[in-house]
């Protein structure tokens, strides 16, 4: 037996090869294939319910506006005086291109409506997902190193009682202390980003930290979980034994490996949370897609909730697809199953 | 046949209760229940009763937890409350159980072309946020008691699904299901009496941590203004009507919003514990250990 060849040094860099492998290819196509169907299911879903409303819709929506003048106008413009499969397809077709109707409303393309608010949520989902990556990582593998003693368990029963918390109880809280008692920070509102950063920052500040610590919560188990899996591993016991200085083994052994099961936990909380901040958005008049489903919900607006929930399954469709071929790309594993 | 039954479950709530977690979980939820059953009788005041004159009174004596805007006493309505949760709670997490239970058998024994088709229905499903889906039903439905027992037993089902699909995959690879069907016993009989049996550990579990989401649910949408409506009191209405008292009455908002947070924690605490008990390999090692934990 001779020892194996020491491998040539490839010019290709490392990411290219990965991305020309066939597994991959095979694997996003998949991927693509598979989120397209659902993708469908998602839309048929979304268009199904204004067919679900018992009684007329525009009927309902127009409420005490109601002339036949305006019934009939809003009826034309929404498409729905059409037959239903003439809809359904019109309805599938406006999605791909990003035409979701007006709103019962105001007439407004429900898109704009929608894009105007997904800056709010978008950051306040982000903001959420760093608060909650900033308690989650250090609890996570800070419980993992201690398995079974004490700080484990201390950590496993907070977090235990971070997911049982009702997020907007504890934002609440939050206002009744730092803004009702203490003064600190504003209860509600939002300011651009591009307008003043550092008011921004402020009224981010509590709907982040609401946000964040339930997320935090959730992510602790997962953090721990991963690293517990990757000191289980045989390399690790290996690199031990071979006298491995603890930091090193922690870094190089146990958290490169447990990165893949974080990065997908984030990726999906990062997708429950542009759907989950409704009531958080509501508490904190943050104008978000949450509050604007709200808003539609009490208004009737069929339209604007069905663009709204369909823009939120299809963020979440897409943040899944890529947590998988980021998987696919830094787990050699998976793809050379 | 219950006799052939193996006689590990009494051991099983034995070791659930013997963890001090789990206990904890259960003795939570037997107060809650308690207080839900008995308590209109012991609660000392109506909890519609209102007595303006004495408004947004602090906890004290007379009212052990304040009083809200109206002059209502808040254990009172608290306790009422608890009713309408664990109702809302225990029949949608069961309109869930039955359908996520029978989606997930189907799909998980018949295989190919059913479970392609049903697992997919599931994946649409998966893709909507629970609350978000809720509220689109709500939204549908018009708002009300029913309109978010449906909403919600809707939402949790396709989690149920899952859960049962998964186990019935593994059930049905058993030698003891191959050797059934081999000795010609009809389908549904091996469903019912193989099948389902050895899938009840995963999906009681399910049961349990879904019961916690579900009275998160409820709670969130009563706060909207789309679950239960007034006068009838709810946790989640109660802590909206706290939300414009927040600097004067910290009793309104901290109290309700405690009910919630115990009762989920209980679901969530018991559904852990259950998870460790009914786990066939974690249950030999409790029981090596004693069931210390």
């Amino acid at each position: 037996m001779t020892a194996p060849a020491p491998t040539t040094p490839d010019a290709t860099p490392r990411w290219r090869r990965v991305r020309d492998h066939p597994a991959t290819r095979f694997l996003v196509v998949r991927g693509l294939l598979h989120t397209a169907i659902v993708l469908l299911g998602v839309i048929t879903v979304t268009f199904s319910l204004m067919l679900l409303v018992p009684g007329d819709p525009v009927r309902i929506a127009l409420g005490t506006r109601y002339t036949q003048e305006s019934y009939d106008a809003l009826r034309a413009a929404s498409g729905l005086d059409r037959p239903l499969l003439e809809q359904y397809l019109d309805y599938v077709l406006g999605a791909v291109r990003g035409d979701l109707g007006v709103s019962f409303r105001n007439g407004e393309p429900v898109t704009h409506v929608l894009l105007d608010r997904l800056p709010a949520t978008a950051s306040l989902a982000l903001a959420g997902v760093l608060v909650g990556l900033l308690v989650a990582v250090p609890a996570g593998v800070y419980a993992a190193l201690r398995n079974g003693r004490l700080a484990d368990a201390v950590v496993r029963i907070t977090s235990q009682v971070g997911v049982s918390v009702p997020d907007f109880w504890m934002g609440l809280l939050l206002i009744t202390l730092f803004s009702a008692t203490l003064g600190w920070l504003p209860s509600s509102g939002y300011v651009p980003f591009g307008e003043d950063p550092v008011e921004w920052a402020r009224r981010l500040a509590l709907p982040a930290v609401t946000v964040g610590l339930v997320a935090g919560s959730i992510m602790t188990r997962f953090v721990r979980a991963a690293v517990l899996d990757a000191i289980a591993a045989g390399w690790v016991r290996t690199a031990r034994s071979k006298g491995l200085g603890r930091r090193v083994v922690l870094l190089r052994h146990i958290l490169r490996n447990a990165v893949v099961p974080i990065v997908t936990i984030v990726g999906i909380q990062m997708a429950t949370l542009l759907g989950g901040v409704i009531v958080v958005e509501v508490v904190f008049a943050w104008p978000g897609l949450g509050r604007l489903v709200y808003d539609s919900v009490t208004a009737r607006d069929y339209p604007v909730i069905q663009g709204a929930v369909l823009l939120i399954a299809v963020l979440f469709l897409l943040i899944n697809l890529l947590v998988d071929v980021i998987h696919t790309l830094v787990d050699p594993r998976i793809r050379n199953r | 046949m219950t006799s052939t039954r193996p006689s590990t479950r009494p051991s099983a709530l034995r070791l659930l209760l013997r963890n001090r977690v789990s206990l904890l979980g259960c003795l939570i939820l037997a107060a809650v229940v308690l207080a839900a059953v008995v308590g209109p009788w012991l609660s000392p005041y109506d909890p519609n009763a209102t007595d303006v004159g004495n408004a947004l009174r602090a906890p004290g004596a007379e009212h052990w937890l304040g009083t809200d805007q109206l002059g209502r006493d808040v254990l009172s309505r608290i306790v009422a409350a608890s009713q309408v949760s664990l109702r809302v709670a225990v029949v949608s997490v069961s309109i869930a159980l039955v359908l996520g239970v029978g989606i997930g058998l189907l799909a998980g024994y018949a295989r190919g072309a059913a479970d392609a088709v049903l697992m997919r229905l599931v994946d649409v499903m998966f893709a909507f946020p629970v609350l978000l889906l809720a509220l689109a039903i709500v939204a549908v439905l018009g708002p009300g008691l029913n309109s978010a027992i449906i909403a919600i037993g809707v939402v949790y089902t396709p989690i149920f699904a899952r859960v049962a699909r998964a186990s019935t995959l593994s059930v049905r690879e058993e030698p003891f299901v191959k050797a059934s069907l081999t000795m010609g016993t009809g389908h549904a009989y091996v469903l019912r009496h193989h099948v389902l049996p050895n899938i009840s550990g995963p999906v009681i579990v399910q049961t349990s941590l879904s019961l916690a989401f579900a009275i998160l649910s409820e709670a969130a949408l009563s706060f909207l203004g789309l679950g239960v409506q007034p006068p009838q009191p709810s946790w989640g209405r109660m802590l909206f009507e706290a939300q414009g008292f927040v600097g004067q009455a910290w009793w309104m908002s901290v109290f309700p919003g405690a009910a919630i947070f115990v009762t989920t924690l209980a679901f969530n605490l018991v559904g852990d514990g259950l998870r460790e008990v009914l786990d066939p390999a974690r249950r030999t090692a409790l029981a090596a250990q004693g069931g210390r934990s």
